[in-house]
């Protein structure tokens, strides 16, 4: 598989969807028609090299593979590409979540339908671009690019706050990017290369370590988002369209969790174990915070956003604690997270497509007319608050496990989360699912139409066998996992007898 | 007489425009015949530099200087005059300004940055800034029936008397100390403790600031970009501030070398203060002209900050920087220069209103250009702005860094405002089509180019480096 460029391939084969895109005239109906399928069709394509990769993928090598190099910018920077197991995972989740986000907006949107798919066509190639870069500079540009699809989705066809959720979210993540860009900046200096494969070996001036790791941190931090910079992600996620909030919460979110465990652990060891309690802090705040603030939302989406942020702080706390058991459950957890948190998403969009609202006050007894709906809102339901059985189950766990052995308080700080998750998710479920029929218009409501079936059911299918069988995930991070977090170990070792 | 050859693409300019001159009194209705012979003059003398590009003699008793970096500066000077009359047929015909000294001015101006950015020597450089000066000065006022257009060129024009005079203030000084005025020389008698010459250094600093319109001598950028014809606007915003970014390097690092750190300090000044105004101030403007009036006044803060560094990388940066500044202003202006409905023009930003329903493919062009000039990756505003951040960690200034990051996240928000006028508010009424070859070309060549930047980044870097070993 060598001769065969297969990761730049896969990056940027949704690119040339985009260029069928553009090339397609006639009437409004034919484009739209056409473009749903080009669009299809490229994710799909783009899918199934995704699962090429992962035949031809080594699963006992913890080291990158498929690595790809070119000459780019002379002397300075290459574009190198290439993955291990944590990447793979993330590309696979990538290209999995598009094409469901892609049927979605077929479904949904009919304003400017080519334009969306556009957009969501480029953001593939932006997040399947960060995952596999292995140099800080290409990171950078893809991590970077990715805003300008992300907020003309929230602007162009968002709800009726868009263009302030859109200026919040493009300016807060640009913000945070640039401390990131001066510390890449500064690497290049300090180590002459910024390829990662060789930084990874490489120690890093202790003294400004910690400069760097923060660089990096205020970056990572906003996309996480981590409180108290987690503002924007209600916001956006609220009036971003439905397929807006999938891509934020699957995987935009995801970037910065993978940036944590590729770059703040592999490059900044020292201060990494310098600063892991403010993380802890941060994270312990965003669970219990966040999670109370969901209680009280009178808005579905805005609720299900709020419990996004709790979960990420799970994550953010799962990959500082630094042993394996952490990082695999962090991983396992933004994976499960990805396809709980679209699932939700897009449960809620199935409601807001037929009545317009996404107030909780104004559903009541769905069951009644939408048991199948009722159905699979609930399983996302007790996916989302980790029941065992499901993926989320498995990632909370492990995250549990990974702190207990390192600190219990924090674990026990973590697990007040797990309960507070089943508060609020259970009652979102009983306010807008059980009860009498309130509001009349709910007594039109139709089924889960055979489209919806299409796009929920994959996200179900996973949601079950991730839970029931993780090592189809686990298999596939453990050995790269164990290197970072041997690396780590060891190094607290080192400093410990240093001590 | 054997120096005459290396200065063929003055002489030529010079020929040129003396005889567009009388062939424009002489024949009437000329206008299309000048404009195209301009263009295509000033295309041709690219040629004529890059036969002798990698010259590098000093000629007329050492007061002329001709290297490779003067030369690439000349080159994208004729770049950006020729850009700028070539996006204007369109506009200058409807608003029926169709007056052939509009070319010949231009032209003049033209000349006057090639001995600006070629002077090794005071005297020369202010015969070339006032040249390029008093051409820009009626240009701004060519629209006599405007009332704006007239009150710019006033304004301009003794808001640039002054500068100038201050410029001489300082340029006598420093032949006063010295004993020359020619850059080598003063040199070799700079003395750092001697005040006198310090002053001088301050005044033709602030002489050269003016003309690239950097914070704190900017204020009469945002008023003559409003007053003047559009198309004069899209000249001003190019050319002019590239000869002064070329005169800026050529004094300062040449005649002042050994005033290093005394000079740093104030472009420092200069460059933060212009980043932080031009970003800060253009965030209530809703005149279009005036926006990227301010928006040039951050651009030439960002370009000034490579010079600060006071290193040959940071020069190669700047150089970058101002190659990709004009790309990014052509397409700008070929943008704005677009916006009229039933042949008439307007400015205010509001009017943009739901444009990319009714013209997607121009609206996407000028959506890619914002956010190129806001500097987002991958385009290739955000490699300009990288390189010149580059440079300035490299030198080990973090603050000035930091501030120039953080400006550049602010000025993002009114480039944002533009986009979000066109693609997420109303739509409103249709826009004049393009019927100009040119504009469609020009638009089309640097969306091009600001796209697929990323592509091959070395050429342009490799060439600013070789031009920058000028100084070494």
């Amino acid at each position: 598989m060598n001769e065969i460029p297969i990761l730049t391939l896969t990056t940027f084969l949704p690119l040339v969807g985009v260029l069928f895109l553009l090339l397609i005239r006639g009437q409004l109906e034919f484009v739209n028609k056409t473009s749903g399928y080009v669009a299809i069709l490229t994710s799909g394509i783009t899918f199934f090299a995704s699962i090429l990769i992962l035949i031809n993928f080594d699963y006992l090598n913890p080291d990158f593979q498929f690595i790809e190099q070119h000459d780019w910018i002379f002397n300075f920077v290459n574009y190198k590409v290439g993955i291990d197991g944590i990447s793979l995972s993330f590309i696979l989740l990538t290209t999995f979540i598009t094409p469901i986000c892609i049927l979605a907006t077929i479904n949904s949107v009919k304003h400017r339908l080519r334009e969306f798919l556009i957009a969501l066509l480029l953001m593939e190639t932006m997040m399947i671009g960060v995952f596999c870069s292995l140099d800080l500079f290409i990171f950078y540009l893809f991590f970077e690019a990715g805003l300008i699809p992300m907020f003309l989705i929230i602007g162009i066809w968002g709800g009726k706050r868009r263009v302030y959720s859109a200026f919040k979210f493009f300016l807060y993540t640009l913000f945070g990017s640039i401390f990131m860009l001066i510390s890449i900046i500064y690497i290049y200096f300090d180590a002459g290369t910024l390829d990662v494969e060789k930084l990874l070996n490489i120690q890093i001036n202790k003294e400004y370590q910690k400069y760097l790791w923060l660089g990096f941190f205020a970056s990572f931090a906003v996309k996480t988002p981590m409180w108290p910079v987690h503002t924007w992600l209600p916001d956006a996620h609220v009036e971003a369209p439905t397929s807006g909030s999938v891509i934020l919460a699957a995987i935009l979110l995801k970037m910065a969790g993978y940036g944590f465990i590729r770059f703040s652990l592999g490059l900044f060891p020292d201060a990494s174990v310098y600063f892991s309690p403010l993380v802890f802090a941060l994270s312990i705040v965003a669970i219990i915070y966040t999670s109370l603030v969901a209680l009280v939302q009178k808005d579905m989406k805005k609720l299900i956003a709020y419990s996004s942020v709790a979960h990420m702080g799970f994550v953010t706390i799962g990959i500082f604690v630094f042993n394996k058991e952490g990082i695999e459950g962090s991983i396992f957890q933004m994976i499960s997270h990805g396809i709980i948190s679209s699932a939700l998403f897009l449960c809620v969009g199935v409601v807001y497509d037929r009545l317009h609202t996404r107030e909780i006050s104004e559903y009541g007894g769905v069951v009644n007319v939408m048991p199948k709906y009722a159905v699979m809102f609930m399983v996302f339901t007790l996916g989302s608050l980790g029941l065992p059985g499901t993926s989320g189950f498995v990632g909370e766990i492990l995250v549990l496990i990974g702190s207990f052995k390192f600190n219990y308080w924090i674990a026990f700080f973590a697990a007040t989360g797990v309960v507070l998750s089943a508060c609020y998710s259970l009652w979102l479920y009983r306010r807008v699912v059980f009860g009498e029929i309130t509001n009349l218009k709910i007594k039109n409501l139709t089924d889960l139409s055979k489209n919806e079936y299409i796009i929920l059911t994959p996200l179900l299918i996973m949601t079950i066998v991730l839970g029931f069988y993780p090592s189809l995930v686990l298999d596939l991070i453990s050995p790269s996992v164990a290197k970072v977090s041997n690396n780590m170990l060891d190094y607290i070792k080192i400093v410990g007898l240093e001590k | 007489m054997i120096e005459f050859q290396n200065i063929l693409p003055e002489i030529f300019l010079t020929l040129v425009l003396l005889h567009l001159l009388i062939l424009g009194v002489y024949l009437k209705n000329s206008f299309t015949l000048i404009k195209k012979l301009t263009i295509l003059t000033l295309f041709a003398c690219i040629p004529i530099i890059y036969i002798n590009f990698d010259n590098q003699i000093y000629i007329f008793n050492n007061n002329y200087s001709i290297n490779v970096f003067s030369n690439l500066i000349k080159i994208i000077i004729l770049i950006s005059s020729a850009f700028s009359l070539i996006i204007a047929g369109q506009y200058l015909k409807r608003i029926q300004l169709e007056k052939f000294e509009y070319m010949i001015l231009i032209l003049s101006s033209t000349l006057g940055m090639f001995v600006m950015v070629s002077a090794n020597n005071l005297i020369g450089l202010y015969l070339g800034i006032e040249l390029q000066s008093l051409s820009l000065y009626v240009l701004s006022s060519i629209d006599r029936n405007s009332l704006k257009s007239s009150e710019s060129g006033v304004k301009y024009f003794v808001l640039g008397a002054l500068s100038s005079g201050l410029f001489l203030y300082g340029c006598s000084l420093i032949y006063g100390f010295t004993g020359s005025t020619n850059y080598l020389i003063i040199n070799e008698n700079f003395s750092i403790n001697n005040l006198g010459l310090i002053f001088g250094l301050v005044f033709v600093i602030v002489g050269l600031a003016f003309k690239i319109s950097a914070v704190p001598f900017h204020m009469w950028t945002p008023d003559v970009y409003e007053g003047s014809p559009t198309s004069v606007t899209a000249f001003f915003a190019l050319a002019p501030k590239v000869a002064g970014m070329g005169a800026f390097i050529q004094i300062l690092f040449i005649a002042f070398n050994g005033a290093l750190q005394e000079w740093k300090s104030i472009i420092i000044f200069i460059s933060v203060a212009s980043m932080i105004l031009g970003s800060v101030a253009a965030i209530g403007q809703t005149n279009i002209k005036r926006l990227m009036a301010y928006s040039s006044i951050g651009h030439m803060g960002y370009a000034l900050a490579g010079i600060a560094t006071g290193t040959i990388v940071g020069i190669s940066a700047t150089l970058t920087y101002v190659f990709i500044y004009v790309i990014m202003n052509i397409a700008a202006f070929s943008c704005i220069l677009f916006f009229s409905r039933n042949k008439i023009y307007f400015e205010d930003i509001r009017d943009l209103g739901g444009m990319s329903k009714n013209h997607p493919i121009v609206a996407a062009c000028f959506c890619l250009i914002l956010f190129s000039l806001a500097g987002i990756p991958p385009l290739a505003g955000f490699f300009a702005k990288f390189y010149i951040f580059k440079a300035v960690i490299e030198s080990e200034m973090y603050i000035l860094a930091i501030i120039g990051l953080l400006s550049s996240v602010v000025s993002a928000f009114y480039y944002l405002r533009v986009i979000k006028i066109m693609y997420f508010d109303q739509e409103k009424e249709k826009f004049d089509d393009i019927t100009g070859l040119g504009m469609k070309l020009s638009l089309a060549t640097s969306s091009f180019l600001i796209l697929f930047y990323f592509i091959k980044p070395s050429f342009l870097i490799n060439l600013t480096e070789i031009a920058s070993k000028v100084f070494n």
